[in-house]
């Protein structure tokens, strides 16, 4: 069955594009056929997260106003099979759709693939309001910082608002050694702030920046841990039981090898 | 291990946001709090003599009667000056 997802955060810059491409990129390598729509008419990014801005020719825009048809505004990716991209328009804002559009082209979308992730802006305005209109999930993205829980608190609410219940919840931007400190609040504090399902946990990753300034996503990377961090969200999206990585030892195997030693010569 | 109940930066972003989540999600602002107190007093001092600069009202956690979360509550702290103020007539 199909399904669309909005992906949102209340907040600016907590990685919800980037979070967007690398669930798009994990769910087309898992065998699905998926479409992102970059919902940040104006400000659209999403496009460049996935190294897809020069085969920009239509918009999501000029779909739903007819200028031209749906299969000629959609951008294949050509790393991934079944991978979609219908990007925003650049030079027009959030009033250029309504609800009502992005409720009719997610339905359409839905027809043909396995999952429509939607990038929602930042904001809690009509660029929000047009993201969410046709979702039937949502996940929520969040950093371990006050500002950004407070505002996916507030997300969270709205989105219930909306009929939209018990969103999944992913923290971005874990920082270990600050947690392990006591000066960085950890996984299980947020969830228990914010009392919603953790769907995954991202540690930050100066791949992440390296992916993003290549425009190639991070997914596919089973050797760096926010790689494997977002394959395991795709994962559970499907519906399998994945247990969480320790991101308390990120070194994993190899600063495990050399603790033995260690031990061993002592 | 940061031992437990030290006050690490973390442990105050923790009880920041949990205060201030409580007033963002009952959507209750200081000046709202401030007419409820009022119009408590004005109810309360028709039967009982108290004490008005004492009383405090706040909203807090507590424990729900329904589910293990907890939900928030309605504190008011009224000190009483003189329970024989009863007007009877």
């Amino acid at each position: 069955m199909s399904e669309v997802i909005v992906i949102t955060s209340g907040k600016g810059g907590v990685g919800k594009t980037t979070t967007t491409a690398n669930i798009g990129a994990g769910l087309a390598l898992l065998g699905k056929k998926v479409v992102l729509i970059d919902a940040d008419i104006g400000l659209r990014n999403l496009d460049v997260v996935m190294g897809l801005e020069n085969r920009i020719v239509y918009n999501v825009i000029d779909v739903v106003e007819g200028s031209c048809r749906l299969k000629q505004a959609l951008i294949k990716d050509k790393r991934f099979d079944n991978l979609y991209l219908l990007p925003a328009a650049q030079t027009r804002d959030k009033s250029a759709i309504t609800p009502q559009q992005m409720r009719k082209l997610c339905s359409g979308l839905k027809e043909e693939y396995d999952y429509v992730l939607i990038d929602c802006p930042a904001g809690i305005e009509q660029g929000f309001k047009n993201a969410i209109a046709g979702a039937d999930k949502a996940i929520v993205v969040t950093t371990p910082e006050v500002s950004a829980i407070r505002d996916a608190d507030r997300i969270i609410g709205l989105l219930e608002a909306n009929e939209l219940r018990n969103p999944s919840l992913i923290v971005n931007r874990i920082r270990t050694q600050m947690v392990k400190r006591g000066d960085m609040l950890s996984i299980d504090d947020v969830v228990d702030v914010l009392a919603v399902h953790l769907i995954g946990a991202i540690p930050d990753d100066e791949q992440i920046v390296i992916s993003t300034n290549n425009g190639d996503p991070i997914v596919g990377t089973q050797s760096v841990l926010s790689g494997k961090a977002f394959t395991n969200i795709c994962k559970r999206i499907l519906g399998e039981d994945v247990p969480f990585i320790d991101l308390h030892s990120p070194k994993g195997f190899i600063s495990r090898l050399k603790n033995m030693i260690k031990f061993g010569n002592s | 291990m940061p031992i437990l109940n030290r006050r690490t930066s973390k442990n105050v972003a923790k009880e920041r946001l949990k205060l201030v989540l409580i007033h963002d999600r009952a959507n209750c602002s200081p000046e709202i709090l401030e007419m409820i107190k009022t119009d408590i007093i004005k109810v309360i001092t028709k039967y009982m003599d108290i004490d008005e600069s004492g009383l405090d009202i706040s909203i807090g956690n507590a424990e729900s009667d329904y589910s293990d979360n907890k939900v928030p509550a309605l504190y008011a702290n009224i000190p009483i000056r003189n329970l024989n103020k009863t007007k009877s007539s």
